[in-house]
């Protein structure tokens, strides 16, 4: 047995047990902590047949955005999960055995088809698999991976709208209005015949000329 | 058994597979938990394209778990905003209380 594969048992123990925390987890915390660790060794599982960009983009990517951003929420979010725990104990025997079937069904499929292939194919001394992943989708797949970008935008725009609170004391200028408005709202002149002051302003009163000027 | 395979790769993606799934019926009242098992399945269809496309050695299968890991970036995003305001309207997110389209 070669290390490679002694090292693949070992993550792949890891990963089930800690996939199997996530859904049974008590808390939301342990349980977005949990799914980490599996995204973490499925990470280095693929590190280990040598899918090294993807398995850097998991970590970098993934764990470092999207999974904080789980946590972020489900520590935002103040939740009592003694209602939400009731049905495990129910269905926890019977959803194992039908796992365990379904696991069974999928594994025979997969070696009686895929059984004979051998190890991994050894790459070429040269062979850079984050070389080959960017000439591929920068020449091959360039199409898609504009419509990737569009789709985070629109995720981008979507999870704002949701989330954005309208507040009531918003002070904002009215662009509508202010690009209709005329001349003579602001400064409006009147034709209408001159006055004379009926008498001079006394000196001796600085109070009354502060008020007139 | 003894040398690395394919179907060691494929294996634990139907287990990951079946976990996720087996997480859906497990906590139907939890949504969050429920985002985490579509997080859980999407990881499993990752790791048949991944080990796939190392046996096959056509970088394609790797691009596409790129598009893979987009889409499920925006739906988490999505998903979690959604999860947000309804935590703010119900101040629950049990998944049995969204009854209000009910016809």
């Amino acid at each position: 047995m070669s290390f490679d594969t002694v090292l693949f048992y070992l993550l792949s123990i890891v990963l089930v047990v800690s996939a199997f925390r996530v859904i049974t987890a008590t808390s939301p915390v342990t349980g977005v902590l949990s799914l980490i660790l599996t995204f973490f060794t499925a990470s280095m599982m693929w590190m280990l047949i040598q899918a090294e960009f993807l398995a850097l983009v998991l970590v970098i990517v993934y764990v470092g955005a999207v999974l904080v951003l789980f946590l972020f929420v489900v520590m935002m979010l103040n939740l009592r999960l003694e209602t939400l725990k009731e049905g495990l104990k129910i269905y926890l025997p019977l959803g194992l055995v039908i796992g365990l079937v379904m696991v069974a069904e999928m594994a025979l499929v997969v070696i009686r088809s895929w059984g004979h292939v051998g190890g991994a194919p050894v790459p070429a001394q040269d062979f850079d698999n984050t070389r080959a992943l960017g000439v591929a989708m920068y020449t091959h797949f360039a199409y898609a991976v504009e419509i990737g970008g569009v789709i985070l935008l629109l995720g981008m725009i979507t999870a704002i709208a949701l989330t954005m609170r309208k507040r009531a004391d918003y002070k904002r200028t009215n662009p509508d209005k202010q690009t209709r408005v005329k001349s003579y709202d602001r400064v409006r002149l009147v034709s209408m015949p001159t006055e004379t002051e009926p008498a001079a302003p006394e000196p001796a009163a600085p109070s009354a000329e502060g008020a007139q000027s | 058994m003894m040398t690395l395979s394919l179907s060691h790769y494929l294996v634990v993606g139907a287990i990951l597979f079946a976990i996720g799934v087996f997480g859906f019926f497990l906590n139907r009242r939890n949504l969050i938990v429920l985002l985490m098992s579509i997080e859980l399945i999407l990881l499993s269809a990752n790791m048949n394209f991944v080990a796939f496309s190392i046996w096959s050695g056509n970088p394609a299968g790797q691009v596409f778990v790129f598009f893979v890991l987009t889409v499920a970036a925006s739906e988490a995003a999505i998903g979690l905003a959604i999860l947000v305001l309804l935590f703010r309207n119900l101040s629950t997110i049990a998944v049995d209380k969204l009854d209000h389209l009910k016809g």
